[in-house]
């Protein structure tokens, strides 16, 4: 009964590639959606997923079919095409950040959308919407390793400046640091991520999978390295239990792992021990100082 | 010991470099849109000294912190002998932070170490050890593992307090420091910046309390968008300088004002 709902599947390989990929997506994408959280961007992070999209399908279009390579470097180009553009708006006039990303990553998102017409029929759409996990080959697996490997490492590199810049970037400024710089490296970062997770779960249901656990580990703990772990624990967890009821169902993995992770997050909202609705609802009788 | 303007510093303060005049304002404009917020102002800031920058509403007070902090354009000469960027700690107004970020007090405090540490230096063990003194003295003892949105306003200007120290900076800019504070903190963070100038640091704070200024500023500058007066502070703020300055700024803003024709 257990082998056969939760061990079987993962003997098929195509499964187990969908699987390793998915793994290390929720490892890689665990720093890129704290800080988008931490820098109150999620919504940014939001429309980086649909700045993607021409660019993958611009990729699909020269290619002709489902190219990993040319699809990936067209979604990188373009998303931090629109990165480029929102923060030379964002700096140079009075406009805010989310005003100009959005500005840009509807543009983006219509030119994506004639491309695919253009060219493309109804499934591919669907796909790269939502992704396409059974479809992982081994050159995705390794993009995706390699995207991970790198996000990863230099976020390591940049994490300690990339902290003051998100908390204090005033700070960083007066102390003569380029912290716009460490800025500008993240928003790569958050660019690639995505792109990276776009094969397996789709430019939308990546996005969830970036913030979901990381808004659900908030509600446990309130230390960013504490957070790093949690939030990579439930997006592991989310991943294993949405890949198993996509398999079994015959639902796509994408939204599978995505609502797996809504589950852990309206838990979380729900019981956890740092500001969630138990600790609002039922304060403990208060202490003597 | 060496003698400047009055005063006895340290030779090793001088041998770092750093003049007994480190800031030197001549002509110093700053405009919003062109309506200039600070006019011809003309003034100095000797080593070591402690200045409160008074005037009224809308004189230019915060733009010339800012200014000083590197953080706007200017015309004019800004003269600051021998410091660089990462010697000026800044305590703005309004902290802009989100005050829900998922950092300790201590991790806050630390962030002064950066001029030393930069991204990949270690931050050892008796610099924490340090860090902990600190936040002892600007008192906040046993708060380290707080998170800082658990601070209230006075004690997160406490920390604050204890960053620019771990910073070191040499001139530390404060823009109406004590706002949201009360008498208690007030005093306490007043002691730390006599303490500041003592050591030969720079201090130029943003004040609106004339009392305040008389008891605890030895300099005083006032503002009305040009600089009224500048110096010692019972010769600054007479009742006929801070008479002027209010009538300066009463004048009515003038939305088609015509170029200023003073030499630039």
């Amino acid at each position: 009964m257990i082998f056969h709902y939760i061990i079987s599947p993962f003997i098929e390989p195509q499964v187990q590639r969908a699987l390793a990929a998915c793994l290390a997506l929720s490892i890689g994408f665990a720093p890129v959606g704290i800080i988008l959280i931490m820098r109150r961007m999620s919504l940014i992070g939001d429309s980086l997923s649909h700045a993607i999209l021409p660019g993958t399908a611009l990729g699909y279009v020269s290619a002709g079919a489902m190219s990993v390579g040319l699809m990936t470097l067209g979604g990188i180009i373009t998303g931090l095409a629109v990165v480029f553009f929102s923060t030379l708006v964002t700096r140079n006039t009075s406009q805010k950040e989310d005003t100009s990303f959005a500005s840009f990553y509807v543009i983006s998102t219509a030119i994506g959308i004639i491309l695919i017409r253009l060219k493309g029929g109804d499934e591919e759409v669907v796909h790269m919407l939502f992704g396409d996990a059974e479809s992982i080959d081994n050159t995705t697996l390794l993009l995706v390793m390699a995207a991970v490997s790198l996000g990863l490492t230099v976020f390591a590199v940049i994490y300690r400046p990339l902290i003051i810049e998100c908390f204090d970037p005033v700070f960083m400024r007066v102390s003569g640091a380029r912290g716009g710089l460490y800025h500008h490296i993240f928003l790569a970062l958050a660019v690639i991520s995505l792109v990276a997770g776009f094969r397996a779960l789709g430019t939308l249901m990546a996005m969830g999978l970036m913030l979901l656990p990381a808004a659900s580990a908030r509600f446990w703990v309130n230390n960013i390295g504490k957070i790093l772990v949690i939030s990579s624990a439930f997006a592991t967890a989310s991943s294993i239990g949405g890949l198993l009821i996509s398999y079994h169902l015959h639902v796509p993995p994408g939204a599978a792992i995505v609502l797996v992770a809504a589950g852990f997050y309206l838990f979380s909202l729900g019981v956890g021990s740092n500001d969630s609705l138990r600790k609002r609802l039922l304060q403990p009788r208060h202490l003597r100082g | 010991m060496a003698y400047c303007r009055g005063r006895y510093y340290p030779y090793t303060a001088l041998a770092l470099g750093l003049s007994c005049m480190p800031i030197i304002l001549k002509n110093l404009t700053v405009a919003y849109d062109g309506h200039p917020a600070i006019h011809h102002v003309n003034c100095s800031f000797e080593f070591g000294s402690l200045t409160a920058v008074t005037g009224p509403n809308g004189a230019g007070k915060s733009t010339l912190i800012k200014v000083l902090a590197g953080l706007m354009n200017y015309d004019g000469v800004i003269e600051m002998n021998g410091l660089e960027m990462a010697d000026i700690g800044y305590l703005p107004q309004i902290h802009e932070s989100d005050k829900s970020f998922a950092i300790s007090v201590l991790d806050l405090a630390i962030m002064g170490y950066w001029k030393k540490v930069g991204a990949f230096r270690k931050i050892s063990a008796a610099m924490l050890d340090d860090a902990k003194k600190t936040l002892e003295t600007v008192g906040l003892s046993g708060f380290e593992g707080r998170a800082i949105g658990t601070l209230s306003a006075g004690q997160f200007q406490r920390a604050l307090f204890a960053r620019a120290m771990l910073q070191n900076a040499k001139l530390i800019l404060l823009d109406e420091p004590f706002s949201a504070v009360d008498a208690n903190t007030t005093a306490d963070l007043l002691n730390i910046m006599h303490g500041w100038s003592a050591a030969g640091k720079t201090v130029i704070a943003v004040l609106h309390d004339m009392d305040q200024i008389r008891e605890n500023f030895p300099e005083t500058m006032l503002l009305a968008r040009e600089c009224v007066a500048c110096g010692k502070t019972a010769e600054v703020l007479t009742n006929k300088n801070l008479a002027w300055a209010k009538d300066t700024m009463a004048e009515n803003w003038d939305e088609n004002s015509p170029v200023c024709e003073a030499a630039a």
